[in-house]
């Protein structure tokens, strides 16, 4: 091993970064009107859910095709707290119980459930965006991972949670919003989060929690324990038997993923307006790991334009095509899939890195730097 | 094929004639015939930066034209765009051709938020035909009220809502729910009611304003059963049974989607044919757009209770059936909410030209009040709370998978999207 592969960036990392970094600050808020940039802000909640994919899918060989639980769960808890913003009892006089959300008196509910009272608090409502998550995901890995449950039994379970989840949701819409999801938020602590100055602010303050995601995983990729991840994706006995607790790690990995995508789904609500079931299901949960695939299930930075990448795609076939754009969309999963089986990050690695590297080896010192050596 | 090509041919012309002359007629009540866009500067009638030319106005349509609302969807984007192609045909609207926009919210939520805003904010429309589902309004409702667009929604819904910034064209629930309740009591003699529906507010909405009718504002009825099941369910043999036991004397289902063709069929496969009317069958959640689905021989002799059958035999819709069958094909069906849907852009039109712009605060405030006689259900009206004075009538099922229209108020039934009494 090199020294360089103990830092915790190495050369190549620092580009990825940097560029990702103007990608993010300064050419799309640049090049975009409010609404567009809006919408990246959405796309760019999906890829906390991608880059928690990388650590858990990627580095440590657990494929999850249930994240689209912890991104709801991330996102209702902030709806809660905004949707209690939201309903006082002015803003609700037209009801039979004014001052408790629109959905329950809906249903014929008269006094806002204990469980909703902690939502009252931002403080508590953050503090729940994050361990709500954590905490569940940490309760499935306890269950699973300590009797070795994994590949793809791992896999169709966490599937299962995501439906089960969604039909627990739609089923106790007097305490959920059912169907609908929670929606018409407005204020966060008397901020009006609808207006685009709001809307603006918001997508920076997502970029910059994106970055925080992003460090902490690269840390933990450069770390002992990111190795120890590959080691356990690649040999999972040979790690048990030198001694380590494979579960333990493995638990860690899923609940730092889930951890992410809580923050992405509470932001996802900051910047949308609303929560609802559809968002946690199956299908978008089966979504997140796509865009996982097509950024390259390999690379962090490759996770988040992979998430960019595919929703754009999405949103501008959709307008272009609206009766033919899911066909459009498939094939582009098809071709990606198959030509590129490393996603973006692949072509990066493949075709640019090796041009920039050298590039970049020019400008400074051309006869000191080496070449690139391979991926170790 | 020459059988058919004859008449449409013969009727063509006596078409145009006769939707010239309803247009002859809207004009008559609302503006001045003939309208010139000279006459209207697109300075005065658009000063609030919306997708108005010299010789075009743009608006949007916002359906689930992917995605498992789309079997339902896809009948209101046809009605509207057949109603767009009509207005336009006699010369649009303040002398301007309706151009639109046509967005996908995929049967998800918060793609139909995105593309509400879409429309307000990239394509500044003037106004958006659209939504279906309660899920879909609800999402894309705060975007209407923050950018101040203008919403004509098509479905019949819960209530519970009035918006400023929406207009809606299907029944309210107490609209569509009382008047049946009252016939089927009063011809019927019923006297015990089973309630029954999918797992949502809608379903629920309508459901406990049935429960309150049934109980407090009718003479000797009562309700023996309630009960729900999730969107999609398949397996009502137990409800069955419990039916079975009980005997009411009405089952009133409210199930949607999918969910109906398992519901009609295992009723009838275990023996309790609504044709035989013991117990009897209502409806207000199949429109003939979901018998196709559930087939006629399964449902027929159920009713139904809603504003608009494809069977009504008035002028109006005689002409509106023809035009939506050959704009869109001979085996298409209409059902309530697609009718609901064709009026969107008549009621705009109108709106517009007592207005004399398209602002949407002049639209709006020239809203209430505005008539339409030439809509298929007959004559509608806009009221204060946005929403339509319509009749509601009772269909029973035919194995055609057609109504036939068994009772109408006499009077049009005033929307109360908030009714007292019914909390």
């Amino acid at each position: 091993m090199s020294a360089s592969s103990h830092r915790l960036f190495s050369r190549q990392d620092i580009i990825g970064f940097a560029i990702l970094a103007a990608v993010i600050f300064i050419v799309l808020p640049l090049a975009l009107d409010s609404f567009r940039l809006n919408l990246f802000g959405k796309y760019l909640t999906y890829a906390f859910v991608a880059v928690g994919l990388v650590l858990c899918w990627g580095a440590g060989g657990i494929l999850s095709l249930g994240q689209g639980v912890f991104f709801g769960l991330g996102g209702y808890c902030m709806a809660m707290f905004l949707k209690l913003e939201a309903s006082t009892p002015e803003n609700t006089a037209i009801q039979s119980t004014p001052g408790i959300p629109d959905f329950m008196d809906w249903n014929q509910i008269t006094a806002l459930p204990w469980w909703w009272e902690p939502f009252n608090s931002l403080l508590f409502s953050l503090i729940a965006v994050v361990m709500v998550p954590v905490m569940f995901a940490f309760i499935i890995g306890v269950a699973m991972f300590r009797r070795r449950v994994g590949g793809v039994y791992f896999a169709i379970i966490t599937q299962a949670f995501a439906a089960i989840l969604t039909i627990l949701i739609i089923g106790q819409q007097g305490y959920t919003g059912g169907v609908n999801g929670i929606t018409d938020l407005r204020t966060l602590q008397g901020w009006d989060i609808r207006t685009d100055a709001a809307k603006e602010t918001l997508y920076y303050v997502n970029g910059v929690l994106l970055f925080a995601c992003l460090l902490i995983a690269q840390f933990v990729r450069k770390s002992k324990l990111g190795r120890l991840l590959i080691a356990m994706r690649d040999q999972e006995d040979r790690v048990r038997f030198s001694g380590y607790d494979v579960a333990s790690f493995k638990i860690f990995i899923f609940c730092l993923g889930a951890g992410f995508a809580g923050i992405g789904g509470a932001m996802f609500t900051l910047q949308v307006g609303f929560m609802s079931p559809t968002l946690v299901g199956i299908v978008p949960s089966i979504e997140m790991v796509i865009f996982c695939a097509v950024g390259g299930r390999l690379s962090i930075i490759g996770a988040v334009y992979g998430a960019l990448l595919v929703n754009w795609a999405k949103t501008s076939l959709s307008e272009s095509f609206p009766e033919l754009w899911l066909l459009g969309l498939g094939g582009l999963f098809i071709a990606v899939v198959m030509a590129f089986p490393n996603g973006l990050a692949g072509i990066y690695a493949e075709h640019i890195a090796p041009r920039l590297a050298a590039l970049f080896a020019k400008r400074q010192t051309p006869a000191a730097v080496p070449k690139p050596k391979p991926a170790e | 094929m020459t059988d058919k090509k004859i008449p449409n041919a013969l009727a063509g012309p006596s078409r145009r004639a006769f939707m010239a002359g309803g247009a002859a007629l809207t004009a008559s009540l609302f503006a001045p015939k003939g309208l010139r866009a000279q006459e209207f500067p697109t300075a005065e009638v658009n000063t609030t930066g919306l997708a108005v030319t010299d010789d075009a106005v743009t608006i949007g349509i916002l359906h689930s034209v992917t995605g498992t609302m789309a079997i339902s969807e896809t009948g209101s984007v046809q009605a509207e765009k057949l109603a767009i192609s009509q207005i336009n045909a006699q010369g649009g609207i303040l002398g301007r051709k309706i151009e639109y926009i046509q967005e996908d919210g995929a049967s998800d939520w918060p793609t139909f938020a995105e593309k509400a805003r879409k429309l307000l904010v990239n394509d500044k429309v003037a106004s958006v035909m659209g939504c279906w589902t309660s899920a879909s309004r609800k999402a894309v409702l705060p975007v209407f009220e923050q950018h101040n667009g203008f919403l004509y929604y098509p479905t019949f819904y819960e209530g519970l809502e009035q918006s400023p910034n929406v207009i809606y064209t299907g029944q309210e629930a107490t609209q569509q729910i009382i008047a049946g309740l009252d016939w089927v009591t009063r011809e019927k003699g019923a006297k015990t009611f089973y309630l029954l529906g999918s797992d949502y507010i809608w379903p629920r909405t309508s459901n406990k304003i049935a429960r309150k009718h049934i109980e407090n504002f009718m003479e000797g009825t009562s309700v023996v059963g309630e009960e729900y099941y999730p969107l999609g369910h398949t397996q009502f043999n137990s409800v069955i049974n419990k039916i079975r036991l009980r005997k009411p004397d009405v089952i009133y289902a409210i199930v949607v989607g999918g969910s109906n063709v398992a519901f009609y069929k295992q009723l009838k496969a275990a023996g309790i044919d609504p044709a035989e009317e013991s117990p009897m069958v209502l409806t207000i959640s199949v429109t003939e757009d979901e018998i196709r689905g559930i087939g006629g021989e399964n449902i027929e002799g159920s009713y139904a209770c809603m504003k608009y059958f494809q069977s009504l035999e008035n002028e109006n819709n005689l002409a509106f059936v023809k035009a939506f069958k050959e704009m869109w094909g001979e085996d298409m069906v209409i059902g309530d909410v697609t009718q609901a849907a064709y009026l969107g852009p008549w009621l705009w039109k109108a709106a517009v030209e007592k207005a004399g712009s398209f602002d949407v605060d002049k639209v709006r405030a020239a809203s209430p009040g505005i008539e339409m006689t030439t809509a298929p259900e007959g004559y509608v009206k806009i009221h204060e709370n946005h929403h339509l004075w319509s009749k509601t009538r009772v269909g029973r099922a035919q194995a055609d998978g057609q109504y036939e229209v068994v009772f109408e108020t006499a009077d049009l039934v005033e929307p109360d999207p908030f009714p007292e009494g019914y909390q």
